[in-house]
């Protein structure tokens, strides 16, 4: 009974909501790219997010904002890890903010965030690995989603690597094919071909490794304390399950007279 | 306060006794913990304490949710992201909150369909069945504010559609949905309200609660044979039940450590799994999402909602019939409350003679298709309102009302009852007093 209901229960959510990831993936085709922080134990790769940091600063803020990101987490753990000396510089270097007590605009600092920018009538990307769902399958029941992740981060990668060279021209805005844009065609020119950044580590500026890394550094943005929700998920399952094998003991223990006496034994 | 013969509490110091005669919570509270139980109670009697436990946790992170959180169109959907960067336990806080809603709904309908297999809601237990579904009609409310509050996409046109459906009602809808929203449309007004109300309901849930458990205390627990507490005398008493403290509290408390430990796994590992990806894009009244698709734990009702159409002929003799007054927009506002008004009134429904569905052979066949039915209700629920979904949610919104106001009557008269155990320790004995695998238990485990 209990088991059936259980089983029944977690049909229902699975079902259900595969259908609503379902929903929000739209018709593009999204790729199953595979990223270090899927899975219950994925972790940041921190050159990676620092990689991709640098194209979301040469490439991506030209037209996007992260108006929810704050410049001083580029140093906390669990993320790009920039030393403190190198926060300020990037965040002086790169971003200027109005300041309404100077009435005026200054270099940002590290208390603030990273600027909006909606001069090209861009999202925001703050959330944007989060605002998508990514590869849904097998056949669309969610399976990879419950134990990969929701897959923003797959989504921005297929898109930012989808494009097919057509354009077409409709209501005087030029649109650009994509097969991962749901609709397929999207307003954004293709922002990478490919050796669009020159990487100090010496990793691949191909299209597809330079997308991953922006993809990656986004879904940091989206979900900045994963490292830190992961491990404290694992210790509390860890000491809760230690917790269910003692109650169990318990249990049993309390248990024992009562279903001696059942069977006609003695119960002491 | 319960009708089951047992021990009271007595005072024993000058303390004690000055205190119980001006004020007996004591014994209010060992009555309450040591209140007899029946001892064949199975696995399916834990979802009580696990609701208990959901509704702390929920107010407990709501709580502190609140002192960081800002009801304003323009400020809620960053300060919510405030929450999740900056407030230090932030982001688990609110994984926590958002999470917990998902669990408590999922101990609710596991509670609710064991109250309806075992016959929980039949006499004399009908006030407490009344009560829970008081609380479960408030938790689909608060749940439903509290989505709006983020002020995604999905809380946005979420709202925008459940408040629309009380613009269907006739001649007054509009005023109402109006005077619901503040507003004609979904604006500030009706975030602030939903705040205060998503605030308010849980500590009117908490106040039914106490007396949910105040009315089954009075009956005593239902058990998987239904048949009664011997209460003729106290010895009698003892042989059917255990004393909650400490038999029932371990067991719950064995259980709840175990849902908890998948609860923290999902928490952890897979936060959104169970949200939408749409509510991490700030509302836009302008922007339509493809897909509007409410929490999981409301598909079942969004599907009956939905399920009839102006092409089901039903609905059409009706329009015809009320001339038109009951569009089929207003029929599926009908349909989707009376579906919750039925499993209210299950306890008058329901005319056999018999409580436990363990004793009911026909009855049992129908509540596991009922179950079954629930599921696909809540998987077309998620789907698109086209093509065979319709052709799916129509038909299994029409066995949820079938089951309730045709099965249940009919099956009262018509199904022949096995027969039942004169008494619970004959159905306890029955079950673990089988001796054979006794002895080598004995001896792995003495019982002192």
């Amino acid at each position: 009974m209990l088991k059936k209901l259980t089983l029944s229960a977690a049909m229902a959510m699975v079902l259900g909501t595969s259908g609503g990831a379902l929903a929000a993936g739209g018709d593009g085709h999204t790729e199953d790219f595979s990223f270090s922080f899927e899975g219950p134990f994925g972790t940041y790769d921190q050159m990676q997010l620092q990689r991709g940091l640098q194209v979301y600063t040469e490439v991506c803020a030209g037209c996007h904002g992260l108006q929810y990101v704050p410049l001083r987490t580029l140093g906390d753990p669990g993320g790009p890890g920039l030393p403190e000396d190198q926060v300020r510089a990037y965040a002086e270097q790169n971003f200027e903010v109005f300041d309404a007590d100077l009435d005026d605009f200054r270099p940002a600092k590290p208390t603030d965030n990273f600027p909006a920018n909606v001069d090209a009538g861009a999202p925001d990307l703050s959330l944007m690995a989060k605002g998508r769902a990514g590869f849904h399958g097998p056949y669309g029941l969610g399976i990879n989603q419950f134990f990969q992740g929701m897959g923003g981060a797959e989504y921005v990668a297929s898109l930012l690597v989808g494009y097919t060279g057509e354009e077409k021209e409709e209501a005087g805005t030029i649109l650009y094919e994509n097969t991962a844009f749901p609709g397929g065609w999207i307003s954004m020119a293709p922002p990478l071909y490919g050796d669009d950044v020159d990487y100090e580590d010496g990793s691949s500026t191909e299209l597809e490794a330079v997308a991953k890394d922006v993809s990656a550094f986004l879904m940091w943005t989206a979900e900045p304390k994963l490292m830190a929700r992961k491990e404290a998920g694992f210790v509390a399952v860890l000491f809760l399950s230690v917790l269910t094998v003692l109650l169990y003991l318990t249990n049993k223990r309390i248990w024992a007279p009562v279903k001696k006496r059942a069977k006609g034994q003695p119960a002491e | 306060m319960s009708g089951i013969p047992h021990d009271h509490y007595e005072p024993t110091s000058g303390a004690e006794k000055w205190l119980h005669k001006r004020l007996p919570i004591v014994g209010l509270m060992y009555d309450t913990i040591m209140i007899p139980t029946p001892k064949n109670l199975n696995w399916m009697w834990i979802w009580g304490i696990v609701l208990t436990f959901c509704l702390v946790l929920q107010i407990v992170t709501g709580i502190v949710l609140a002192m960081h959180y800002t009801p304003h169109v323009d400020m809620a959907f960053a300060s919510i992201e405030h929450i999740m960067r900056n407030v230090n336990g932030g982001h688990m806080l609110r994984y926590l909150h958002m999470n917990g809603a998902s669990l408590f709904f999922a101990a609710v309908y596991l509670h609710i369909f064991r109250g309806l297999y075992y016959g929980s809601y039949k006499s004399p237990r009908e006030i407490t069945w009344i009560i829970g579904m008081l609380i479960y009609v408030l938790m689909m409310g608060t749940a439903f504010m509290g989505y709006v509050l983020p002020w995604g996409q999905m809380s946005f046109w979420g709202a925008t559609v459940i408040t629309g459906l009380f613009g269907a009602i006739p001649f007054v809808g509009d005023a109402i949905q109006t005077w619901l929203l503040g507003g004609p449309a979904v604006d500030n007004a009706t975030l602030n309200r939903f705040f205060s109300l998503h605030y308010l309901l849980p500590f009117v849930i908490a106040g039914l609660v106490a007396v949910h458990i105040w009315a089954f205390h009075t009956t005593g627990n239902n058990n998987p044979t239904g048949v009664e507490v011997r209460r003729t005398s106290k010895a009698e008493a003892e042989k059917d039940t255990l004393p909650f403290w400490p038999y029932f509290v371990m067991k719950d408390l064995f259980a709840l450590a175990l849902i908890l430990a998948i609860f923290f796994a999902i928490v952890g590992f897979m936060p959104n799994y169970l949200g939408h990806p749409d509510n991490y894009v700030e509302a836009n009244p302008l922007v339509t999402p493809a897909h509007i698709v409410p929490e999981w734990y409301f598909l079942p009702f969004y599907a009956i909602l939905r399920a009839f159409t102006a092409d089901v002929w039903v609905v059409m003799l009706v329009d015809f019939v009320t001339g038109g007054i009951i569009d089929a927009k207003f029929f599926g506002v009908l349909a989707m409350f009376g579906a919750i008004i039925v499993l209210a009134l299950a306890p008058w429904l329901d005319t056999s003679a018999v409580r436990s569905g363990r004793y009911r052979p026909m009855f049992k066949w129908w509540f596991w298709l009922f179950v079954v039915n629930f599921v696909v209700l809540t998987w077309v629920g998620a789907q698109p309102a086209e093509g065979i979904y319709t052709w799916i949610s129509l038909i299994a919104s029409a066995y949820w009302f079938a089951f309730f106001l045709v099965i249940l009557p009919l099956l009262g008269v018509i199904e022949k009852p096995l027969p039942q155990p004169a008494t619970i320790e004959d159905d306890f004995k029955e079950h673990y007093g089988k001796v054979e695998g006794g002895a080598g238990d004995a001896a792995a485990t003495p019982a002192e």
